[in-house]
């Protein structure tokens, strides 16, 4: 096995440079180290200045998305070796304004994210007196899936349907939006469905199904928006036909 | 919950890259995608040829004999033979696209996407073999 691999990481420093240039790291190659060790290890002895995000190095904080060898991946779960004899390009994930080096804007997400209300919703709130909310293993696996997501805006990245119009809600916000249209205990579809039954929410998705393929989390993004466009089908269909029937 | 967050953002410049009209090109996926989108075109002009031959055949036996010599003119048929070929992209393609779209249980268990996409195929044959009885019965 080789022991170095060169990392070609994307450098932006908007106080000196008007546009991102490409700064070479040689760093040594170890079977368990992932892109971000080697990113770690450009930090600590190499260049102290690059900047990226990490947090928890084991797929669950969401924080190391970043595009690799121009595929979205989380750096935390992208082993050096894989990418042998390299060079491996580090980029910032596609699709976000890049704040400085890896490090991009997601505010835009955070906003869409509040507005499909992803927590459960109750019309009536019972007492705490009188116990939990009961759900079986079924309608548990309901909505499972969709609850794995990390908010790691790999999917994002991966969408060219976001990166051309910005205003679309995107693949996660609609996955969350399910995981809690999907859970039984509740009871705030309606409300989300006036927010993501519009051109910029569910129907701006033309089915390029890349965030599935990125998703590190087996979340299945693409499936949830074609499983709620059904949804929304079907409802519009009924107030069209009832339309003094009570959604 | 309030939408804006009550703390000012700082960006000194963020750098906004454009993505090129080209980039489909990058990805065969992307590719895949793209072709399967403009197959929706070559759906179209099956339905205008279906169409100018029902009106053919309703137009009496003189009109049908025309819309057969047109049919048989290079430039049709070789458009037609491009046509099938996406035709069947975008059917396949949907086919496969299936089980994205709906989640079915039987008896409480949910339905493997295999079999989704094999009862689409299953459809498609009956209906297939429906429209061959139809034409080949007398």
């Amino acid at each position: 096995m080789a022991d170095q691999i060169t990392l070609e990481v994307t450098r932006y420093r908007p106080e000196r440079e008007a546009a991102p240039t490409v700064q070479s790291y040689a760093v040594p190659v170890r079977e368990e180290w992932t892109i971000l060790d080697g990113l770690n290890y450009v930090k600590d002895r190499l260049d102290g200045s690059v900047s990226y995000r990490w947090s928890c190095r084991m797929g669950i904080c969401g924080s190391c998305g970043m595009t690799v060898n121009g595929d979205p991946k989380l750096t935390c779960a992208t082993f050096l070796t894989d990418y042998l004899p390299g060079p491996v390009r580090v980029e910032p994930l596609r699709n976000f304004p890049v704040v400085r080096d890896l490090v991009v804007e997601l505010s835009d997400f955070m906003r869409k994210l509040q507005t499909v209300k992803p927590w459960i919703v109750r019309d009536d709130e019972k007492p705490i007196d009188d116990g939990e909310f009961l759900q079986t293993p079924q309608e548990m696996d309901e909505y499972k899936r969709y609850s794995m997501c990390i908010n790691c805006m790999l999917c994002y990245s991966a969408c060219p349907v976001y990166g051309l119009d910005p205003d679309f809600i995107g693949p996660a916000a609609v996955a969350l939006a399910q995981r809690y249209n999907l859970d039984s205990r509740d009871q705030g579809a309606a409300d989300r469905l006036d927010v993501l039954n519009q051109h910029d929410g569910l129907w701006s998705c033309t089915f390029v199904g890349e965030c599935t393929r990125a998703c590190p989390k087996d979340v299945d993004p693409a499936g949830a928006i074609q499983r709620y466009k059904l949804t929304a089908a079907m409802e519009s269909l009924k107030a069209f036909l009832l339309p003094r029937g009570s959604r | 919950m309030s939408v804006s967050p009550p703390y000012r953002e700082y960006h000194p410049r963020w750098y906004r890259p454009r993505m090129s009209t080209w980039w489909w090109l990058g990805r065969r996926s992307y590719v895949a995608f793209i072709l399967r989108e403009i197959s929706s075109v070559f759906v179209a002009w099956t339905v205008v040829f279906l169409l100018r031959f029902i009106y053919a055949v309703g137009s009496g036996p003189d009109s049908y004999a025309g819309f057969l010599d047109w049919a048989d003119t290079p430039w049709v048929v070789a458009l037609n033979v491009v046509t099938l070929a996406f035709v069947l992209y975008h059917a396949v393609t949907w086919f496969q696209l299936t089980p994205k779209a709906v989640a079915v249980r039987l008896r409480g268990r949910p339905v493997p996407d295999a079999g989704i996409v094999a009862s689409v195929y299953a459809g498609w044959i009956v209906v297939s073999a429906f429209v061959a009885w139809l034409i080949l019965r007398g």
